[in-house]
């Protein structure tokens, strides 16, 4: 169990980088809490798993700094530093039986063969693998591995951080659930530094207390799952969580009133913003009201997803997404207000502070 | 599934057939009417059954070549095995160092026989070869010509010389196409290098290993030709190899009859070994 400090690490594959498209990862400056519970949200090719073998170890950073409890452990190999990691594509030894493969990461530390047995039965029964634990590894399903695979992550009780790479691709959804809170639980019992990589979204608000989105190489927005909702920092967040995404409209501000189209809107502040630059409006769907009074849209189409509507909808020539109520009205000359709290502002992307 | 019955493959394979026949299986059966039959020339043929063959394994000439064939394969595969997987461990996975090393590797195998078997001839030689005199010269008695131990290594270290590459291949590409995962999860789990090369490399080359193991079997067991340039059988009949002593029935003293059984024995003693390596080998991995 550690604090890790991510000290000004940047990654280049490639030899001699000079330009920032050669870095993989782009400057990353971040503390991880001791026994926090991390995920790590963002698309594919981001750096995730780049940033998690550096943080393992299994690779060296280009340039920058990795602190375990502010002990520099930059040139330690991954043994020293006793970080567990489950990989993207599951690994496991074939001839091993099931039993083995788990009780590997132990006995290869010399772990008492007694402790070794009480480790490994709890974590075969906490993935479902009981019955199988004597028979080899090497006829076992897809899903059966990443179990597996999830396993010798978790079989070790003395690890400073335990890194999860998108464990859970091929469980199906029932078993997902289960095994998240089983992890939940391990990390409420151990107090684990944790790490969990997903392209999921749910899966990131559920499993963590603070979400990392990251964007083509850089931390974006650190955050709890309401902060990344109401208040992300980058447009990218925006899109990227709730479903569907913000709504992001160009707009040009004007002190303290925003011009959308032909539409005015005021707002609580005046946002500081650098001239020439690119400025856009963030909206929610769900802080959009659709009514008979405010600014006129063009509906083009209504999802019914069950306890909520989603109109698509087109507003100054720009395609809107509003959640409507399951039983809200759809008016025959539709107009949208948005939430005033719940207008961001962005210039270059980025948000521009509204709280002062 | 369901398979779909076409005759009309036969006529795509019926090419093979013919030209296996011809190669192969009609030069066989010619061999097969020798073995059963004696001649005294003129082409005339009578029929001597079994004969032949119940001369062959009752002769004591016959038991003496299988043993060091037996004994010589067994050397050269518990030798050329574990050193080529030694060499293909230590050999580079990427960099400049890559094509060096396999056409460096590949050298040895692409020496004609006779070649391979004139070379070491030559350097073996006490008066004018390198090893010979140089062996000679520091005091070391070697002499392949009349002393049995020493045709002996030199056969088996020119064996090594011109075959351990073929295994070293074989086991690198079987090396090379463990994915780097592996190694990832490996260095997580602390596994020791042993440990990396009991449960990862060693179950990734088994099929390879497989192949190495009965391609230098098969090889091994049918030596002819650099024992002959290099010995030629001797001193005595201390490196007569079964092919050897074959051609030395069929052409030194043209007893085609015995030569012909001896052949189908030879024959079907590679056939049945080479199968019951196979099973072996393929079964312990089925049971696992
Ligand atoms: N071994 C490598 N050599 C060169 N480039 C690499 C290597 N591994 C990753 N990259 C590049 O680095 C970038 C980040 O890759 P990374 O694997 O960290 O992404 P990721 O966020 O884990 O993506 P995914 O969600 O698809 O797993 C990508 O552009 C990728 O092409
Ligand atoms: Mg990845």
């Amino acid at each position: 169990m550690a604090r890790i400090n991510l000290d000004h690490i940047r990654h280049a594959y490639g030899p001699n980088p000079k330009k920032p498209s050669d870095y993989s990862l782009k400057e990353v400056h971040h503390e991880w809490n001791d026994g926090g519970a991390y995920a790590l949200l963002g698309p594919s090719g981001c750096g995730k798993t780049t940033l998690l073998n550096i943080i393992s170890g299994l690779l060296q950073p280009s340039e920058g700094k990795i602190l375990f409890d502010g002990k520099d452990v930059t040139n330690l190999s991954t043994q020293e530093r006793n970080i567990a990691q489950v990989f993207q594509f599951p690994v496991i030894y074939d001839t091993m039986t099931v039993y083995d493969n788990l009780a590997f990461p132990l006995r290869n530390r010399h772990v008492p063969e007694t402790e070794v047995d009480r480790r490994v039965t709890e974590i075969l029964e906490m993935i479902g693998l009981s019955d199988r634990a004597k028979k080899k590894a090497q006829g076992l399903t897809a899903d059966q591995k990443q179990k597996i695979s999830l396993g010798r992550g978790l079989v070790r009780s003395d690890v400073s951080a335990i890194l999860f790479d998108e464990p859970l691709t091929v469980i199906d959804p029932h078993m997902k659930w289960v095994l998240r809170s089983q992890l939940k639980r391990l990390h409420k019992q151990f107090g684990f530094t944790m790490v969990y990589v997903t392209h999921d979204q749910t899966e990131a608000l559920t499993f963590a207390d603070k979400v990392v989105v990251m964007y083509d190489g850089e931390i974006v927005q650190i955050g709890t799952p309401a902060e990344l909702f109401e208040k992300p920092k980058h447009t990218f967040v925006g899109y990227f969580i709730g479903s569907p995404g913000m709504n992001v409209l160009p707009a040009t501000i004007d002190g303290s009133s925003v011009h959308l189209g032909g539409e005015t809107l005021s707002l609580s502040f005046a946002p500081k913003i650098g001239a020439g630059a690119k400025t856009e409006l963030g909206i929610r769907p769900e802080f959009i009201r659709l009514g008979r009074e405010g600014m006129p849209v063009t509906i083009s189409k209504v999802e019914d997803i069950g306890r909520q509507k989603i109109v698509r909808a087109s507003f100054a020539d720009r395609p809107i997404a509003i959640v409507v109520h399951e039983d809200g009205e759809i008016p025959a000359e539709p107009k949208i207000t948005f939430d005033p709290n719940a207008i961001n502002i962005y210039a270059d992307s980025w948000r521009v502070g509204g709280e002062a | 599934m369901e398979k779909t019955w076409n005759n009309k493959a036969w006529f795509m394979v019926l090419p093979v057939l013919v030209l296996v026949a011809f190669s192969a299986v009609i030069p066989l059966m010619t061999v097969v009417n020798y073995s059963v039959q004696d001649t005294f020339g003129n082409n005339e043929f009578f029929w001597a059954g079994t004969d032949w063959f119940i001369q062959v394994l009752q002769s004591d000439r016959f038991w003496d070549a299988l043993q060091r064939n037996l004994l010589f394969s067994a050397i050269i595969l518990a030798i050329e095995i574990p050193l080529g997987i030694l060499i293909a461990l230590n050999m580079p996975k990427q960099g400049l160092g890559v094509p060096f090393c396999l056409v460096f590797m590949s050298l040895p195998l692409l020496i004609p026989w006779n070649v391979v078997g004139t070379i070491w001839q030559v350097f073996g030689r006490v008066d004018i070869g390198l090893l010979g005199y140089t062996l000679d010269a520091i005091g070391v008695p070697y002499n392949y010509v009349n002393n049995v131990f020493d045709a002996w290594v030199t056969l088996i270290v020119m064996d090594i010389w011109h075959w351990t590459s073929l295994v070293v291949l074989l086991c690198y590409a079987g090396l090379v196409s463990i994915p780097d995962a592996y190694y990832q999860a490996a260095k997580i789990d602390g596994a020791s290098r042993w440990a990396v090369f009991r449960y990862i490399q060693l179950p990734k080359m088994k099929r390879v290993l497989l192949i190495a193991f009965l391609l230098r079997f098969m090889d091994s067991f049918m030596i002819y030709t650099e024992p002959f340039v290099v010995t030629g059988g001797g001193p005595g009949n201390a490196t007569t190899f079964l092919s050897i002593d074959l051609v030395k029935t069929a052409i030194g003293q043209f007893d085609l009859g015995p030569a012909a059984a001896l052949s189908i024995i030879y024959f079907l003693i590679i056939l049945l070994l080479s199968w019951i390596f196979y099973t072996v080998m393929t079964n312990s991995d089925a049971q696992s």
